[in-house]
């Protein structure tokens, strides 16, 4: 096993580690988990067996396998980074709503306490 | 009435006291849009309603609560004025008359009336702007961007569901969505006053930005899919 692959291998573990102790911490929500763990698990896959990197190379018509390698892990990036984009969107959303409502039931609940005030005079 | 209001303390007491002395039957609600300087104590004592938002966010926010607000209270018209006084309150009348034949009446500058300095490239922004909603309204619209709007159940219906928060989308995109629902839209003209406080952005870089957020806005406004407003009100008169 060559240097790099090992490389590749110690930090798919670790990224393994992390994610197992952040999960158990309840600071990482499993839907996002899952999809780390399963880019982790496909790095040590390569890691171990580089065979399945130059085979997928030589598919796909690719010259350099890292350069297949390369495409791959930033299209993941790319595509994760615009998942993230959509949901903070729809975050965005969420709270500016949650904001108007708010605004709008502190005005009815002072309303109607002053109107018990009244009442009550 | 509907006034949206970020750290407007030196004028939003003023405008609503204006506003009450001119039409003192009508209702004044402050949208206080996370302000950290006294807006909301100015604009309480002045004698408005004062809905506060927790944090800031933009026109399209606070507006959006107003006409919420409006809906629930069961109002049938909504005038939308800006807190800093470049929007004469003498004017309201007239807006509100345009709502017999319109869903939503714009107090227009360029239509005739007062004199609003504007060149360069802020100035082609607002002519490409004008085109483009004027084309979908059947009307000539010269100024899509003013806040000084009046609104009917149809309108504050459409406008409690959608209304952006983004810049422009507020203005822009906000009509177009209106139109979209097939609301109809004039405009009448008006002066604006010179803003009490604060200035426009007027130097050539930054009325270019301007032209290019306001096209982006308008296309957007054009190619969205809105979810569908359930229970729309007919068209009132004709």
């Amino acid at each position: 096993m060559n240097p790099d692959f090992l490389l590749g291998l110690v930090g798919s573990v670790i990224t393994l580690v992390v994610l197992f102790e952040m999960l158990r911490r309840h600071q990482l929500r499993e839907k996002y988990a899952i999809f780390w763990v399963v880019v982790a698990l496909a790095a040590i896959v390569v890691a171990i067996f580089p065979r399945a990197l130059f085979w997928a190379a030589q598919v796909t018509g690719v010259e350099v396998p890292t350069n297949l390698l390369f495409f791959v892990a930033s299209f993941v990036l790319l595509v994760v980074s615009v998942q993230h984009s959509y949901e903070l969107g729809r975050m965005e959303e969420r709270t500016r709503t949650l904001a108007e409502e708010l605004a709008l039931l502190r005005m009815e609940t002072q309303d109607l306490r002053e109107a018990a005030r009244e009442r009550d005079a | 009435m509907v006034i949206p209001a970020w750290n407007e303390v030196c004028t939003v007491a003023e405008v609503v006291c204006e506003v009450r002395e001119r039409c003192p039957g009508v209702d004044v609600l402050v949208v206080d849009d996370g302000s950290w300087d006294d807006t909301v104590r100015a604009a309480g004592s002045a004698g408005a309603l004062v809905c506060r938002l927790p944090f800031n966010l933009g026109v399209g926010g606070a507006m959006r609560t107003g006409y919420r607000y409006a809906l629930r209270q069961g109002y049938d018209v909504v005038v939308q004025v800006d807190a800093d006084g470049q929007h004469d309150p003498a004017y309201l009348e007239k807006l509100v008359a345009g709502l017999v034949d319109a869903d939503i009446v714009i107090g227009a500058r360029f239509a005739g009336e007062g004199a609003y300095p504007a060149r360069g490239p802020r100035r082609w922004a607002m002519v490409i702007l004008a085109k483009v909603p004027s084309r979908l309204a059947g009307q000539r619209l010269t100024d899509v961007t003013s806040g000084f709007r009046a609104a009917n159940l149809r309108a504050i219906t459409v406008f409690a569901t959608h209304y952006p928060t983004e810049y422009l989308g507020d203005t822009v995109e906000s009509l177009i969505i209106a139109l979209r629902n097939g609301c109809r839209v004039t405009q009448v003209p008006v002066a604006m006053r010179p803003r009490a406080a604060g200035r426009a952005s007027q130097s050539p870089f930054r009325s270019s930005v301007y032209l290019l957020r306001a096209l982006i806005a308008l296309g957007l406004g054009l190619v969205r899919r809105w979810p569908h407003i359930p229970e729309l009100p007919p068209r009132e008169g004709c």
